[in-house]
């Protein structure tokens, strides 16, 4: 795999980047966009616009297909049994925000638990604690471990007769902590616990089959895998999409509206109600065929030998100090430096064109734990190299040099 | 952008040592501010004598080198002001950060205003602004409200 052609594809690349080339390691924020993706969304928008599964007009219906194919290509890419088990959100977090909400309706009652992990993203938290004020449930966090990874046994030793979800992340955004989740579903399911999943970092970077993980939810970011801003999917089960009430009211959720009663549509028109992000989602399409193309087991090794490379070359570096060293890790190093703040380091690093996040990423939980207010982060994707690591490593040393370390 | 002008000898020096760092024995005033972005944080301690004057004034709290700096910095030039003459100089410096080219205010003598320049590279920075202005804020508060919390996504 030539990973300088693949760059090639995305250009973004092409750009000086306040007059620097760009060293991306951003990517577990938000994914750069391969060429393919971006022009589908101006074709669209130029050739082909239509709203979707309203008119019956060429260009709707047109557009209503494209709109479906998507959806039958991301239940292809994640092995969902249905199609109809792919629901269109705004986000991850409206997907998770759905799951919390919908369960908390119809399957929660005061006093029961719910276990998430010290790793969550704020948005596989605050949906559950909105439930907590709501409706007196109990949040319970399974604890890390000094590798930043949460075993099993800590999610194991939470489990009560009251325990009704455990939602946990797939990959950490912070200690790259890849759970196993198929575990935590066969020790779940065996006591009747639904499992949630918050795949945003899994699904971009892992080989992605939810009948095999057999959980219950899956929610994933589009942004994060080369594909468009303002567009999430949830997976959900079908026997619970059926169960659970619709989350938002409005068009195209109903089937039929009087002055006494409302009945709502079926699967997945349930759960998208009003106008979809159409041109998202039909540009979608392309960042799967774009991960396809490349090859996910591809990915995995790429990813991997760059995150053992950075790993080396950071721990050489004196004062730098990673967080978490997980056995299973997923592309992100998350760091500090003694006597620099994080954000200084992001900073100092930008003025070389080296792109990094600073700050608690959504994550105060585990950075309270750790006993740091913020980290800095550096993420890979696909079009990283070794030589962008170089760079990483290279400008840190001038933060050093900065800060008389 | 200019890394040298933001990261000035004085910033770094502040940065590392910062004045006031501690918490004021029988404070009459206090405030807390963050900054949710980056979970930055700071605690500003006043006590002010019957004249309504700075008797003493302390932070607690952590953040980046431009904040510990911008607090640290402030806590030294606003000693022995009165409220009055404190929010005058606050509105000066935040002037100043967001696009005046320089401090205005007669309150300030010129080696002290010279040293609250220091902090106008942050302007090439507009990201980092919040990080400069966090204590700042937080110091009105004080003075105004007694205690309450300085959010810098609602203040700016």
């Amino acid at each position: 795999m030539k990973i300088d052609q693949i760059k090639k594809e995305f250009p973004i690349f092409d750009e000086k980047i306040q007059n620097n080339d760009l060293v991306y390691l951003d990517s577990a924020n938000s994914s750069q966009k391969p060429k393919i993706v971006i022009d589908r969304i101006n074709e669209f928008y130029t050739k082909q616009f239509s709203n979707v599964g309203r008119s019956v007009h060429y260009l709707a219906v047109a557009a209503t297909n494209m709109y479906e194919n998507t959806r039958s290509s991301v239940q292809k890419y994640i092995n969902a049994k249905d199609k109809n088990e792919i629901v269109f959100t705004k986000g991850a977090t409206e997907a998770l925000n759905l799951v919390a909400n919908t369960l908390g309706q119809k399957y929660l009652e005061e006093g029961d638990e719910v276990i998430i992990t010290e790793l969550e993203h704020h948005s596989n938290y605050v949906p559950w604690h909105f439930l907590r004020k709501s409706k007196n449930i109990k949040i319970n966090f399974a604890e890390i471990n000094e590798f930043g990874e949460v075993p099993i046994e800590n999610i194991e030793k939470l489990i009560t007769a009251k325990t009704k979800i455990i939602a946990v992340n797939h990959l950490s955004n912070v200690t790259g902590a890849i759970l196993p989740i198929k575990e935590i579903t066969q020790l779940a399911h065996a006591k009747g616990i639904i499992v949630v999943v918050d795949g945003c970092q899994g699904a971009p970077h892992l080989k992605i089959d939810v009948q095999d993980l057999d959980c219950d939810f899956y929610a994933i970011s589009c942004h994060k895998m080369y594909g468009p801003t303002g567009l999430g999917i949830l997976y959900g089960k079908k026997k619970w999409l059926e169960e659970l009430p619709p989350y938002q009211g409005g068009g195209g959720m109903i089937k039929e509206v009087k002055k006494d009663r409302i009945s709502y549509g079926d699967l997945p028109n349930k759960y998208e109600a009003g106008t979809m992000a159409t041109a998202q989602v039909i540009a979608f399409d392309q960042s799967i065929k774009f991960l396809e193309k490349v090859g996910i087991e591809n990915i995995i090794k790429h990813e991997k030998e760059l995150i053992e490379y950075g790993q080396e070359i950071l721990k050489k570096n004196n004062s730098v100090k990673l967080i978490g060293n997980p056995k299973n890790k997923g592309g992100v190093l998350s760091f500090t430096i003694e006597g620099v703040h994080p954000h200084d380091i992001a900073t100092i690093l930008d003025e070389d064109g080296v792109a990094i996040r600073a700050g608690h990423h959504c994550c105060q939980i585990l950075h309270d734990k750790l006993g740091i207010p913020a980290s800095a982060r550096a993420s890979v994707g696909i079009y990283n190299t070794k030589e962008d690591l170089d760079q990483l490593n290279e400008s840190i040393n001038k933060c050093k040099k900065i800060f008389d370390l | 952008m200019n890394l040298k002008e933001l990261y000035q000898e004085i910033i770094l020096e502040h940065g590392k040592n910062p004045r006031n760092l501690r918490k004021t024995e029988n404070f009459n005033k206090d405030a807390k501010g963050n900054n949710p972005l980056c979970g930055d944080n700071v605690h500003v301690y006043l006590k002010l004598d019957e004249n309504k004057k700075v008797h003493d004034i302390s932070f607690e709290g952590s953040g980046c080198a431009i904040s510990m700096a911008s607090a640290s910095i402030m806590t030294d030039l606003v000693k022995g002001k009165t409220e009055k003459e404190v929010k005058e100089i606050v509105e000066d410096f935040l002037g100043m950060i967001k696009e005046n080219p320089d401090l205005k205010t007669n309150l300030l003598k010129d080696d002290e205003k010279t040293k609250l320049m220091c902090l106008s590279g942050v302007k090439q920075y507009p990201m980092r602004v919040k990080c400069a202005t966090l204590s700042w804020h937080t110091l009105v508060t004080a003075i105004d409200k007694g205690n309450t919390e300085v959010n810098t996504e609602r203040r700016n």
